[in-house]
Order: C-alpha cells, then sequence, then structure tokens
C-alpha cells in the first residue's frame, strides 16, 4: 500500500519497514492465521490493522500510545508472514517499530516495572534463578500484587532441576563429521538445563564435536521483541565477538533464540557489525535442521509404540522456516507415530514475555492449544522451544491431562540411550 | 458522549464493542483495495442479529448512512464505509445455526468463514460450491452482496445459484425473510434481488446455503502455451467441444513469476501462459473426458500437458492459483485489480487487445482469470511513488474495461461495482435502465442510508479515474490514499 513514511527520519531500520508497509496489498490473507484476531475479532487486533497503525503513527498522522494496546497484543509469533502471499516482512517490521516506538511512548509506573523486572532477570541466568526463588516465597501474597506479576509469579516452577554445567568442548563418536558452537539460552539453563545436555550427547552421537563458548550471552531477542534496542544491540555485538568463527555453525535449541540470531543483522542495520551480524546469522541453524541436513543417524526404534504429538513453536516454524526436519528425525525413529495437531500454526501464547504481559490471551491461547493435543490422544508432547514447553506443560495440567512434554532433542536423546 | 445517535448506540452494544477513537477507526477505513479511504462515525462489533436490527433502527431514526462489513476484502470499495456513517462488523456472528446433511443445506450467520462452510460439511461428503480465492478469508454475508463466483463457478454457477434464503433487515430496520429451505420457491425471487445488491438492500441476518456432493474424481492438468493469445483461442475450442469441465482458468508469465514466489510452485520454464483444466464428476465420465480434454488440448497447440499426479499436486496449483492476486505485491508496490467479462469466444481477441493497451500506455498488465466464463483479472502493475503513474494506470484500467464494454462483455464478473465502477453502470447501461434501478432502490431505502454512495451513487456519477476529483471526494465523503 502506499505511503509517505519519511523513511530518512525513521531511523536505520526506516527503509525496511517502509519496503513492508509497501508489500502489504491489504488483502486481509492473514486474518485467519492471527491469534489476536481470531480471538478478539476485531481489526486493529490484525496483522493488517497492525500495519495500518504502524504506517500511521510512523507516518505522523496517529499518536504511539494510540496505537500501542494494540501492538502490544501482537504475540511476534509469525503467523502472518507465513500466510502472506504478498511476501511482507512482517517481523521486521514489528521488531524495529517495537524500538523505535519504545522510546517516545509513555508507560504507567506498574508496567515501567514490569517491564525492568523481565529485562533485568530473565535473560541471566543467575539473577532468573535467585528472582525465582525469591517470588515463590512471596507467592503467598500474590493476591495482593499487580495481575501482570501474579501471572510471572504462577510460572514459576515449583522447584528448579540441578544445574548442569556443560563442557567448553564435546568430542564427537567416532569419526568427527562437523564441529559446532552452541547457544545455551538463559531461561533454558536454569528451567530445563537437561536439554543442552541432551544436545550436546545427540550431536556426538551423530560424529559432531560440539564447542559451548564460555563468555556467551543472552541472545537479546527478548529484549528486542519488547522494544529494548539498545540491550539487543549490545547482546548481539557480544555474541558476535565471543562466538568462534572456525565452527561450522552456530547451533541453537531455542527457537525464540534462533530466531533473535537470524535477527542481528536488523538490530544491528547502520552499524560498524551489521556486516558481521549477516555472517553470524547465515551460519545460525536449528538443531534438528542441523542434523537433518549433515545426514541423521537415527536411533534404534522405541522398544513399544508411542503416539507423539510435535507442537510447532512459531519461532521455528515461521520464523525460521523449520517445519519438515524435525519432524522427519522423529519419524525416522522406529515406534513413533506423529500425530498432526489441529490449528497447527496458531501459537500457543507463550511467546516470549508475552504471557507475563497480556495474560488473558495467553491463557486462552494455551488452553486452546492444550485441548488440540489432548484431541489427537498423544501421549507425549515434543517442541523445539522452551517457551512452549513450559506453557503448555502448564495448561495440560490445569486440564488435568499432564501429558509428558519434552524438547524433540530430548526424545532423541533418549532414544540413543535406551540402545545402551 | 454528547452526541444522542452515539449514545443510543451506546445502549444496545457495550462500550468496547462501539469503537469510536482514532486508532481503533483506522483499520477500517478501508477494504482490500487501499486506494480509497473514508472516516466512518463509529464501528459497532455487532455479536447476534437483534443488535444489528437495533442498529439499523437507530440509523434510521437518526438518518445516519449504515454499511456492513464482513472481512473487508472486497476489491472494488465495496466496504470501504460512508463518510461519517457506521459501519456494522459482522465477522463476529460466525455460528453455523443449523445444519441438514440430509437436505443438503446449512443456515449460517453472515460473518461465516466461506472456506468454513465446505470444512463442516466434508465430513458428509458434501461442499459449498463458490469458491472466490478468498475463501478461507471472506465471508458468505460479503459473497452473497457482491455475488461472488470462483474457479468452479463455470459449472456450477455463481453465489446466487447456492443460496436458498435469506433472513434480512431491511435499511428501514423491518424484518424479513426471502425464499425457502427448498429449491423451488413461489412468486418473484427476491432471493436473487437481494443476491448481488452490493449491502444497498439492507444487510443479510441468517443465510441458508445449499450444499452439493463432492465429486467423485477430478482431473486437474496444467497445459502450457507459448502465447496468451493461444491459450485465451484453446479455452474457445473448449466451450465449443462441448466438455463441461469444472474450471477453466488462465495465467500468464507474471502471474505464474509471483505464485511461483509466493506459494513455490513450479511452472513449465518457456510458458508464456498456462491453462488450468479441471475435469471433476463419476470416475467413469471423467476417464473418457479425460481423453477428448488431451485431444483438444493438443490441437490447440499447448506444447506441455502435465496432469497433477495426486490430490497434493492438485491442490497445490489450485494454491498457486488462489494467491495470484496478494502475489501481485511481489511484482510491483501498487497495483489495480480489474475485474471485466468478455464473451469467451472473443478472449483471444480480447488478450491480443489489452497487451495493444499496455504496450500504449508503457504499463505492464499480468493476466489471471476464469477463462472459462470470460471473467478477466487484468492486474495493472504501477509504483504509486512515481509522479503520473497512478493516472496512467488508471486510464490504462479504464480503456480495459471500455474494451469488454465494447467486445459485448461486462464490466464485472464478481468483484462488483462498490465505488469503483460507478461510471461504468452508467455507459453499460442506458439511462432508462439505471433509472429503474434507482426506483427500485428506492422502494426498498428511499433514505438511501444503506451503502450510500456505492454501485448506485447517483444517475450521473462521473469516472472516479480519469477526470480529476470524483464529485464524492469533492464533497469530503471518500478520499483517496
Ligand atoms: C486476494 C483476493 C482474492 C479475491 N478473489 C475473489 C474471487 O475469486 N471471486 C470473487 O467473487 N471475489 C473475490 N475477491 C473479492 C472479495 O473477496 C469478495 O467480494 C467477497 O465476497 C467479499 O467478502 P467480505 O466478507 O470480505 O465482504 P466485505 O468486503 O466486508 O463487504 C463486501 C460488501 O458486502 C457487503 N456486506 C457484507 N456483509 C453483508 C451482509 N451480511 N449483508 C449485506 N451486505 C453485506 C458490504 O457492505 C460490502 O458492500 C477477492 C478479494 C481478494 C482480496
Ligand atoms: S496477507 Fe500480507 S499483503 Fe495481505 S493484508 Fe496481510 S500482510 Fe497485507
Ligand atoms: S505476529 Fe502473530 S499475533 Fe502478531 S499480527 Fe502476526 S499473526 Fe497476529
Amino acid at each position: 500500500m502506499q505511503h509517505t513514511i519519511p523513511t530518512g527520519e525513521t531511523g536505520p531500520c526506516g527503509e525496511k519497514m517502509a519496503e513492508a508497509v509497501a508489500a502489504c496489498v491489504h488483502c486481509g490473507f492473514c486474518l485467519p492465521t492471527c491469534p489476536t484476531y481470531q480471538q478478539l475479532g476485531e481489526e486493529m487486533d490484525s496483522p493488517r490493522g497492525r500495519i495500518f497503525l504502524m504506517k500511521e503513527v510512523l507516518e505522523g498522522g496517529l499518536p504511539v500510545d494510540a496505537a500501542a494496546p494494540y501492538i502490544d497484543r501482537c504475540l511476534g509469533c509469525l503467523s502472518c508472514a507465513t500466510a502472506c502471499p504478498s511476501g511482507v516482512a512482517y517481523g521486521e517490521l514489528i521488531t524495529s517499530y517495537r524500538t523505535r516506538a519504545e522510546n517516545v511512548r509513555r508507560r504507567t509506573f506498574s508496567q515501567k516495572l514490569l517491564r525492568k523486572l523481565i529485562l533485568k532477570t530473565l535473560p541471566y541466568p543467575g539473577r532468573f534463578h535467585l528472582a525465582a526463588t525469591g517470588g515463590r516465597l512471596v507467592r503467598p501474597i500474590a493476591r495482593l500484587l499487580p495481575r501482570q506479576l501474579a501471572t510471572m509469579l504462577a510460572l514459576i516452577p515449583g522447584s528448579f532441576p540441578r544445574k548442569e554445567p556443560l563442557p567448553e568442548c564435546m568430542p564427537a563418536k567416532g569419526k568427527r563429521r562437523g564441529r559446532v558452537a552452541l547457544l545455551a539460552g538463559c531461561a533454558q539453563q536454569v528451567l530445563a538445563p537437561q536439554i543442552n545436555v541432551a544436545t550436546l550427547r545427540v550431536l556426538a552421537e551423530n560424529g559432531i564435536e560440539v564447542v559451548v563458548p564460555r563468555d556467551q550471552g543472552c541472545c537479546g531477542a527478548l529484549a528486542a521483541h519488547t522494544g529494548a534496542g539498545k540491550e539487543a544491540r549490545a547482546a548481539a555485538k557480544h555474541n558476535i565477538n565471543v562466538f568462534p568463527r572456525d565452527v561450522d555453525a552456530i547451533i541453537t535449541n531455542a527457537a525464540g533464540c534462533g530466531s533473535g540470531l537470524h535477527e542481528y543483522p536488523l538490530w544491528l542495520a547502520g552499524e560498524p557489525e551489521q556486516e558481521a551480524a549477516g555472517h553470524f546469522a547465515a551460519r545460525t541453524v536449528d538443531i534438528c535442521q542441523y542434523l537433518h541436513d549433515v545426514g541423521f543417524r537415527p536411533p534404534p526404534p522405541l522398544t513399544t509404540p508411542l503416539p507423539v504429538a510435535y507442537h510447532d513453536a512459531c519461532h521455528l516454524a515461521h520464523a525460521q522456516g523449520v517445519r519438515s526436519a524435525p519432524r522427519a528425525l522423529l519419524e525416522s525413529i522406529g515406534n513413533v507415530q506423529l500425530c498432526e495437531l489441529a490449528d497447527a500454526e496458531i501459537c500457543c501464547g507463550s511467546a516470549g514475555s508475552y504471557s507475563i504481559e497480556q495474560p488473558e490471551i495467553a491463557l486462552q491461547l494455551g488452553e486452546r492449544k492444550a485441548r488440540a493435543i489432548i484431541a489427537t490422544g498423544a501421549q507425549m508432547v515434543v517442541t523445539g522451544n522452551i517457551g512452549c514447553l513450559m506453557q503448555i506443560e502448564s495448561h495440560l495440567k490445569r486440564l488435568s491431562h499432564p501429558i509428558p512434554i519434552l524438547h524433540t532433542i530430548q526424545l532423541i536423546d533418549r532414544a540413543y540411550r535406551a540402545e545402551g | 458522549m454528547h452526541d444522542p445517535f452515539l449514545q443510543a448506540l451506546g445502549g444496545i452494544v457495550p462500550e468496547e464493542r462501539l469503537l469510536l477513537g482514532q486508532a481503533e477507526l483506522l483499520p477500517y477505513e478501508s477494504d482490500g483495495l487501499t486506494a480509497f479511504r473514508a472516516k466512518p462515525r463509529a464501528v459497532v462489533l455487532a455479536e447476534s442479529a437483534e443488535e444489528v436490527i437495533q442498529i439499523v433502527k437507530t440509523c434510521h431514526a437518526h438518518d445516519v448512512p449504515f454499511l456492513a462489513r464482513g472481512s473487508g476484502t472486497s476489491l472494488s470499495g465495496g466496504s470501504v464505509p460512508v463518510e461519517d456513517g457506521v459501519v456494522i462488523a459482522l465477522n463476529r456472528m460466525n455460528n453455523i445455526l443449523d445444519y441438514c446433511p440430509i437436505f443438503r443445506s446449512m443456515v449460517i450467520e453472515p460473518g461465516v468463514i466461506t472456506a468454513q462452510v465446505t470444512q463442516r460439511a466434508s465430513e458428509d461428503g458434501l461442499y459449498y460450491a463458490p469458491d472466490p480465492s478468498s475463501g478461507p478469508v471472506c465471508t458468505v454475508g460479503g459473497n452473497v452482496a457482491f455475488n461472488s463466483g470462483g474457479a468452479h463457478c463455470l459449472k456450477y454457477g455463481m453465489t446466487s445459484n447456492h443460496i436458498l434464503a435469506l433472513k434480512v433487515v431491511l435499511p428501514d430496520g423491518e424484518v424479513t425473510t426471502f425464499g425457502t429451505a427448498s429449491l423451488e420457491g413461489v412468486g418473484p425471487d427476491l432471493t436473487g434481488m437481494f443476491v448481488g445488491s452490493e449491502g444497498l438492500f439492507g444487510i443479510a441476518l441468517e443465510i441458508t446455503v445449499r450444499l452439493l456432493p463432492v465429486a467423485e474424481t477430478f482431473y486437474t492438468v496444467i497445459a502450457a502455451y507459448d502465447t496468451l493469445e493461444r491459450a485465451g483461442k484453446a479455452v474457445a475450442m473448449l466451450v465449443a467441444s462441448g466438455l463441461l469441465p469444472g474450471a477453466i482458468e488462465i495465467m500468464d508469465r507474471l502471474v505464474m513469476e509471483a505464485a511461483h514466489a509466493a506459494v513455490g510452485v513450479e511452472y513449465p520454464s518457456r510458458a508464456e501462459a498456462v491453462l488450468i483444466v479441471e475435469l471433476e464428476g463419476p470416475t467413469e465420465e471423467v476417464a473418457e473426458e479425460k481423453v477428448q480434454l488431451q485431444q483438444i488440448l493438443k490441437e490447440s497447440g499447448a506444447f506441455e500437458i502435465n496432469p497433477a499426479k495426486n490430490e497434493q499436486e492438485r491442490l497445490m496449483i489450485w494454491k498457486g492459483r488462489k494467491s495470484a492476486f496478494s502475489a501481485a505485491g511481489r511484482l510491483s508496490p501498487d497495483f489495480i485489480v480489474q475485474d471485466g467479462v468478455v464473451p469467451r469466444s472473443r478472449l483471444g481477441e480480447a488478450l491480443v487487445e489489452i497487451q495493444k493497451i499496455s504496450n500504449k500506455y508503457n504499463i505492464r498488465v499480468a493476466n489471471v482469470f476464469h477463462a472459462g466464463d470470460g471473467n478477466l483479472h487484468p492486474l495493472i502493475l504501477y509504483d504509486g511513488r512515481q509522479a503520473g503513474l497512478y493516472e496512467r494506470a488508471e486510464e490504462c484500467a479504464t480503456e480495459i474495461m471500455r474494451l469488454c464494454i465494447a467486445l459485448g462483455g461486462s464490466i464485472t464478473g464478481e468483484h462488483g461495482v462498490g465505488l469503483e465502477k460507478l461510471v461504468f453502470l452508467k455507459e453499460m447501461y442506458g439511462p432508462e435502465d439505471t433509472l429503474f434501478m434507482h426506483r427500485i432502490r428506492d422502494a426498498v431505502d428511499s433514505a438511501r442510508l444503506a451503502n450510500r454512495g456505492k454501485m448506485l451513487a447517483s444517475a450521473e456519477a462521473p469516472a472516479l479515474f480519469s477526470h480529476g476529483l470524483h464529485p464524492l471526494e469533492k464533497q469530503g465523503i471518500i478520499f483517496r490514499n
């Protein structure tokens, strides 16, 4: 659609945002796949509605704060980008827009506090652990806290798994076929350190040597998707520096982090590191895709048939286009019976810190996803993202169907280990 | 809220469903075409027929124009608000009220998405035949208003052939029912009058649709041609042969490129145009027709004929075809979708002429259309950021429309008159016909509140394109982006 966005005055990503707006032909093909449009049934909460609102704000015809409630409700799930025949780069638009809008918008004190809390704890494993333990202590008075803080507390698991220190280097088993570096992910290290351990073992099993750079930090995605551009850029620059260059690939096993790494060139647009960010992003690949591409060595079959529901994490399926690789890996394991979910392309409502900031919608989506899983009759759920994993687990429990849930790589790891 | 009208609306729906703020109204300013925009006074998110009736009555009492909105995918400005009027959004009214597989009918609310009707009926081997490309998005209410069609309407007819009955609220708030649940109606066909009336006769509240059994077998081929004209002539040969395929579609080189980029369908590499033909029916019948079809395609000069090998390939062919309009966004930052009809026997001729017009204006025109019923959809590609190109594209579009009329065709096959084609309606019909239409409209809506300014704006409405500002623009009723 036509626009008069002053690209020169809208920051380093002005051109990118304008391109996305121009590519949108307002056809509405994105409406049926947008979770917020499905739930709320109003144009402002649809992808094309949001594009329209962002355009108006960027053009100067609408105050940032007027559009904010609708932009904030966007999950960033990118289901719309998959559905869009016109190739609108919605992800680039919303991320750049949020960063830009954050500088000018007004937030209430409690909104600011919550934001600070999220940005200052979740990305730091140590602080997160500490805050979560503290959070458990105040849970009895949760009723007295702002609604969103209460939601945040409710998400904290009752107990944390033991910390699992990762080796700096994990050698390949047998003949070495490749060498990669692993991004460990911050929330994941606290909430489910077993996922990284399983990743290392599966890679080794496939003849891949893994290095885990000691100084790596948070990927920055959480910051970027809530508009904290400065923090995101700092995170990106740091990781570009500390990750080795002499590896075949940078492996991610949390979809949210993986899609974040792919966005580094966007975050660093106009910075001296932009080119390096491009190379970095080009080498970043999800664990399942990597295994599939190098030639996966299937583990022995499970001893008994197991119906498994695979949940497409949005940041894997929509943001990185990884859909068939995880399914192919799982199907190569004998006795795994893959179940497809109804409305598989719809977000589970986890979406980074979304479940904390927009608890009502997150709740509805979580419940809907859990029901779709239960309907398949699956005895196990697997997915490629820690956020989805926690969200789905809690909703399955709420519906009294505590079906076990694992990361895809954990199920694969189990299959290898059953062997010997 | 001091405005007594808004206060009255506030008494019908809760606050959160009465949208008044700038950010809330902006996204409702245009439909599937952003060339036209207008600011509504309010948007009401209706959730029941009763609410809609009350809203219409209130509008009538306060003399405020209104317009129904489904999914807002109209391509002719049909769901652009009336300036300062009310938009009644029906997308939340999406319940299936009654489904009777034995009688092959379904009663639905107007906001039900077209594709969902088939989805629901498919468990009983039934489907809803009209298949606009926007099927997964648009509402049946919108289809009724525009008498929408799709690729498969060649064999089964447009929306009007599949609507059995309607419960509607007339523009003065009176509620009435047209038609019955059976195919054999008695008396004048008022359902037929309402379907295609572009929202001018009121709002459909309940729609009874007819369902058909799914065909036993499909046979879908892509035939490649080295010129667009040849593909056009092949259609005339097919029609003349007496074969009645379910669908005959044409896509040209540009459209194939866009569809390939959008959904990854592969097309024969040297093709300037492809014909998609789908046979459907009982297995024995299709087996026989298949031979005849291949024969005709060969004679027509197709240099490659690729049948879909399985259901997945068949769906992919249709996915490519149906993504074509939106995918055109990949070819050009801006485009106008035209919707005209020419007699099928003159398709080849029309295509040659369109190419000439395209060359004359030096504007690229991509072609994708329902060839079987002569329904053209030229996509006129331009870059609105370059001075003067929008005007040139409009002139080009206008000339193509005039070509359709000159060849003995029509100015719209399915997208409707809306705002876009007001001027051509007068060119196509003489003054007497136009006057007659106005008389019918006035009999139903003397205050002209329903969708004011569309389709039958005023008998002397001059061109929206090429003659400077439209009078509605001058009055500030509509404005362009
Ligand atoms: C990519 C794309 C492809 C398309 N392909 C096709 C195609 O193949 N064939 C085709 O025919 N069209 C096609 N269209 C046009 C459009 O989808 C149809 O006209 C469709 O019927 C509009 O439905 P809607 O729900 O979006 O209605 P809207 O755009 O919301 O409204 C259209 C008109 O219907 C009126 N209306 C809506 N609901 C009601 C009701 N309940 N009672 C009375 N009036 C009502 C509105 O006032 C308006 O005038 C396409 C559009 C797009 C964007
Ligand atoms: S599908 Fe793409 S082009 Fe169409 S309205 Fe949505 S974002 Fe815009
Ligand atoms: S990213 Fe997800 S929530 Fe946001 S507009 Fe797109 S589909 Fe809707």
